[in-house]
């Protein structure tokens, strides 16, 4: 990789950086929102004095929101800001009349999700060990949020560049996201649900990223395959991203 | 002359619907070529396809001697585009949107500030530098896009409807800025459908009309061919006859001609919308 690749590459994400500062409190607020209250709800609410997998429901359900945080947050930052730019700013026209590769767009349009995705977690997660420390954070944690808050802010630069109405993105986030949040073992343990939907949930890219960010928040053995799952997920909607900026200038 | 854009046999399709059909066309260095018709007549499909924007569906096309097809990056660095509608960054402010480009661009960091203060100064926006686009007026946007196209000083300048919305005084300073580009050596492609815009600016125009070039050439001798005087007559109150001659003199014997009963008579030169009308049957504003 040549210097003039990464410097294109802060390029791109230099945009959305001076963005983030300037509103770095009211979207860290903004995206704290949900998750602060899916914890309240489900951790102290519903999950009370419940336990799974021999552990109180509260430690459960921390790291499957931190995915879930992870997953909107990439997603949204990357995929709502690039479809923005690209179909009501028209600056994204800007960027591509340059003489930028397509490797360097495609990644400063996803690093923006990743940092934020990451910020936010890491917020999250400080809130949350307040309450309940988790038991047994191991390095994998964080390679687990690292490549998860990846897959998703692929996925956002994917669907950003393919959607050619704000309708579009937003079926995309009803009909996908928000089922994906909810059914991935975020809020529950998939070897409480029939096998039949235990598969069809390991089709999610969230199931893999909940079950590798529990375990390695809990001590359980780190699910190599699961990884391995989600890391490839991510390889695809890398490639995906490199097809959709392609089909922009049809 | 040097030609700095070749177009051969370009035809641009959508679905079914063919925005460009089969266009020919050189734009010679240094001049301002306007590219002029109706709304919907392919002119902005033309520029997309010149400035990488989206890919011919056939023909071939060079711009300062590349291949717009086969070297798209060496095409990006020589050429400055103005689109038709704003393509600021909102979230950032004027200095910022620049600085953008300048990078975009690779424009040594060390020059970014003189260079951006020198094209603020050259559109009058210096005072403007730090507020965000939504502080500004239609034309100041204009401005400041103008600017920003020409950070990396290309080669050649497109500039899609660069006056549609601003008011005759911006209009009027927008042309002044357009023909010191030019002034300067910078080549304009410029897209318009207002007919005095291309009459003032432009050195050469080519008239295009539903996907088709259907005229090229300089202005006055554009206006030779349907002659360069017009009389226009309104009939019965309700709707105008155009008559072309080849001057003054012929067009003053044929109103002398008219019988009393015509009532508003107007002897004028021919203009290019008087081409247009010609060879289309319709108004360049029509639709």
């Amino acid at each position: 990789m040549n210097l003039e690749i990464l410097r294109d590459t802060y390029t791109v994400v230099w945009v959305d950086l001076k963005y983030l500062s300037r509103n770095l409190l009211k979207t860290m607020a903004l995206t704290l929102i949900a998750p602060v209250l899916y914890l309240v709800a489900f951790g102290y609410g519903l999950g009370r004095g419940a336990n799974i997998e021999g552990f109180s429901y509260i430690e459960f359900v921390i790291p499957g929101i931190l995915a879930l945080t992870a997953m909107t947050t990439a997603f949204n930052t990357s995929g709502l800001k690039l479809h923005v730019d690209r179909l009501f700013y028209k600056c994204f026209d800007e960027t591509l009349m340059s003489p930028v590769s397509a490797f360097s767009i495609i990644m400063g349009k996803t690093l923006i999700g990743v940092l934020r995705g990451l910020l936010s977690s890491a917020a999250l997660l400080l809130a949350c060990l307040v309450f309940s420390p988790l038991p047994a954070v191991s390095l994998l944690f964080p390679m687990s949020l690292f490549v998860t808050c990846f897959v998703f802010s692929f996925l956002g630069v994917t669907i950003a560049l393919l959607s050619k109405t704000h309708q579009d993105m937003t079926l995309f986030m009803s009909l996908v996201i928000l089922p994906m949040a909810f059914l991935s073992g975020t809020f529950f343990s998939l070897s409480q649900v029939p096998e039949a939907l235990s598969i069809i949930l390991s089709l999610s890219p969230l199931t893999h990223a909940c079950l590798c960010l529990r375990a390695s928040a809990l001590g359980q053995p780190f699910p190599w395959f699961s990884f391995l799952i989600l890391s490839g997920f991510g390889a695809a909607f890398f490639v995906f991203c490199f097809v959709a900026l392609k089909m922009t200038s049809k | 002359m040097d030609e700095v854009i070749a177009i051969r046999n370009l035809t641009k399709t959508y679905k079914d619907v063919s925005a460009v059909k089969d266009l020919n066309l050189n734009v010679n260095s240094g001049e301002i070529f306007g590219f002029l018709g109706p709304n919907g007549a392919g002119k902005t499909t033309t520029v997309r396809v010149l400035t990488t924007l989206a890919k011919p569906s056939s023909g071939s096309i060079w711009v300062s001697g590349f291949d717009v097809a086969k070297e798209p990056d060496k095409v990006k660095k020589v050429i400055g585009v103005v689109q038709q509608h704003l393509t600021l960054d909102l979230d950032l402010n004027v200095r910022e949107n620049m600085e953008l480009h300048a990078r975009l661009h690779h424009i040594p960091s060390n020059e970014h500030r003189k260079r951006i203060d020198e094209l603020l100064e050259y559109v009058g926006l210096m005072k403007q530098s730090e507020k965000m686009i939504e502080e500004l007026s239609g034309g100041m946007k204009k401005a400041a896009m103008i600017a920003r196209a020409l950070i990396h000083k290309p080669k050649v300048l497109f500039l899609d409807e660069p006056t549609v919305g601003l008011d005759v005084q911006v209009r009027r300073r927008m042309w002044d800025l357009i023909r010191s580009l030019s002034g300067n050596g910078t080549t304009v492609f410029l897209t318009t459908h207002y007919i005095e815009e291309a009459e003032a600016l432009c050195q050469r125009v080519g008239i295009v009309n539903e996907g088709r070039l259907i005229a090229l050439g300089i202005p006055s001798e554009l206006r030779k061919t349907v002659g360069m005087a017009t009389v226009e007559i309104l009939v019965d109150g309700k709707f105008t006859r155009y008559e072309h001659f080849p001057d003054r003199e012929a067009a003053t014997n044929y109103v002398q001609s008219l019988s009393s009963d015509a009532k508003t008579i107007i002897i004028r030169d021919s203009s290019l919308e008087d081409v247009f009308v010609e060879l289309t049957g319709k108004k360049v504003g029509e639709d």
